[in-house]
């Protein structure tokens, strides 16, 4: 689905990615990992091509994406902090990134699954940060494409709202989807994710899934286990 | 990138600032006909207001939507849409909307002045692409300044200095310039200084279409030969053509390398 070759990138003189090399397999749930700063959201913004590389090669579903545009057809992503252009409504926006993509969406279910109908006609710099991730998740998850990528798709949401995403993570990923999530929730993590990547300063640290890591670290409980990953970093 | 340019564009038109432009211009043309019964007095009286406001405007106008629509674009950016797309789109949805009103807000009044049954329609047409073309002009300027600065402040800062240099600073030199080589021949070199420069090519070319070039003395009598004629008319056309589609092209070029 995605294979990544010695990535490199510099931001000014901070050395974000150093050499990470990624295979991600087609279907299954995959957890980023890793400490404020690691990396996380530049991978991301690698992969959809909203960042360019300094060295290394990304693939998306067999192709190098080097200055292709029409790949993001089958990506369907969430961004870390919901910025819209504050004066459309939800409606409108809704609209709007539904004719750019051009292809068949069901906003309807997920509009009301969230109970964002009385927000529809209301401008989106008037809406609270939860709402705003809602009306962000029905953006994202309304269409229906093998690649899903969730940047902190938990922030801001009610524990309702948070069992509804949990479900609709789940049924994409019974549809056989790839699912890459960043959270720094790990109850979420080990609730949904099939397999963690750990990012520590710009590299993979670990790969594998949740037990690999907790047998790795010796630990039993999740939580401390990535807990253990970084306190063992910082003391070498 | 016509999906994109329809929406910046409508974004604009249901903003108030392009109904106070348009207000603006609408105000100017009826003001200065009631006030000069003459169509070809107001036509230069609003070739000195345009010359000045225009670039001002599509400069300020330019820097702003760019800043302003960073979350728009960030949206956009994750889409199916090829990046030139994206920030061209912008660009003439902006330059577009401003051309529009500064058309719209002259033509009306001057169109029903009775511009049509008199001489003075190719002036006022020239006047209008020249406005057209400073627009385009200044806002793609202003879009590459924005796009190569992140903080706000300093982009504003350079888009105000490139105007207030070449609306101002530029003359100056310029004359200062000419008084201290005096004693050289300099027709060429003002020439050629003058198309370095949008606003004054965009002054000169109507200055000369409008026949008063006798006030300019001898350097006027050899840009009267120059511009005065077809084939400077073209070449001026062609300098300002030019003048859009740099700014433009770098425009696209620096939209694909950058990090978002």
């Amino acid at each position: 689905m995605i294979q990544i070759e010695r990535l490199y990138k510099k931001f000014g003189k901070n050395q974000v990615l150093r050499g990470l090399d990624l295979h991600i397999d087609k279907g299954g749930i995959f957890a980023i990992l890793g400490p404020n700063g690691s990396g996380k959201t530049t991978l991301i913004k690698a992969i959809l091509g909203m960042v360019v590389p300094n060295k290394g090669v990304i693939s998306v579903l067999g192709k190098p994406i080097k200055n292709k545009w029409r790949y993001r057809q089958e990506i369907e992503y969430l961004p870390q902090i919901a910025n819209f252009p504050g004066n459309l409504k939800v409606k409108e926006i809704i609209r709007m990134i539904k004719d750019l993509r051009q292809e068949p969406s069901d906003e309807e279910r997920l509009i009301s699954l969230f109970s964002l109908e009385p927000f529809l006609d209301k401008k989106l710099s008037t809406l609270s940060g939860g709402t705003k991730q809602k009306v962000n998740i029905v953006l994202t998850l309304m269409f229906d494409n093998p690649l899903i990528i969730l940047d902190e798709p938990t922030t801001g949401l009610d524990p309702l709202a948070l069992i509804h995403l949990k479900q609709l993570i789940r049924e994409e990923k019974e549809k056989g989807k790839t699912i890459l999530v960043t959270s720094h929730i790990m109850r979420f993590v080990e609730e949904v994710a099939d397999e963690i990547v750990y990012l520590l300063e710009g590299e993979i640290y670990f790969k594998g899934s949740i037990p690999d890591l907790k047998t790795k670290t010796g630990q039993s409980d999740f939580e401390h286990a990535i807990a253990a990953i970084a306190i063992t970093t910082t003391d070498a | 990138m016509l999906k994109i340019l329809k929406y910046s564009f409508y974004d604009l038109m249901r903003s108030r600032w392009s109904y106070v432009y348009f207000l603006f211009y609408l105000a100017l043309g009826f003001v200065l006909l009631f006030l000069n019964q003459d169509l070809s007095k107001a036509v230069i009286t609003l070739m000195n207001v345009i010359i000045v406001l225009v670039p001002l405007i599509g400069t300020i106008f330019g820097v702003m939507y760019y800043y302003n629509s960073k979350e728009f674009t960030e949206l956009l950016l994750a889409q199916p849409i090829r990046r030139s797309s994206i920030f061209l789109g912008q660009y003439f949805g902006v330059a577009g909307s401003l051309t529009l009103s500064l058309v719209l807000g002259l033509g009306v009044p001057f169109a029903l002045y009775g511009l049509f049954k008199s001489d003075a329609i190719w002036n006022f047409s020239l006047l209008l692409i020249t406005g057209a073309f400073l627009t385009l002009i200044f806002t793609a300027l202003a879009f590459n300044i924005a796009i190569s600065n992140e903080n706000k402040i300093k982009g504003f800062g350079y888009a105000v200095l490139m105007w207030l240099f070449l609306a101002v600073v530029y003359d100056g030199l310029f004359l200062m310039s000419l008084i201290v080589f005096e004693a050289y021949p300099l027709d060429s070199f003002s020439l050629i200084a003058t198309m370095f420069n949008p606003i004054d090519l965009s002054r000169t070319l109507i200055l000369l279409k409008l026949d008063i070039s006798a006030l300019l003395g001898y350097t006027g009598a050899i840009f009267k030969q120059f511009f005065g004629t077809n084939t400077g008319l073209v070449i001026s056309l062609l300098m300002l053509l030019l003048w859009t589609v740099i700014p433009i092209w770098r425009l696209s070029y620096k939209a694909k390398r950058k990090d978002f």
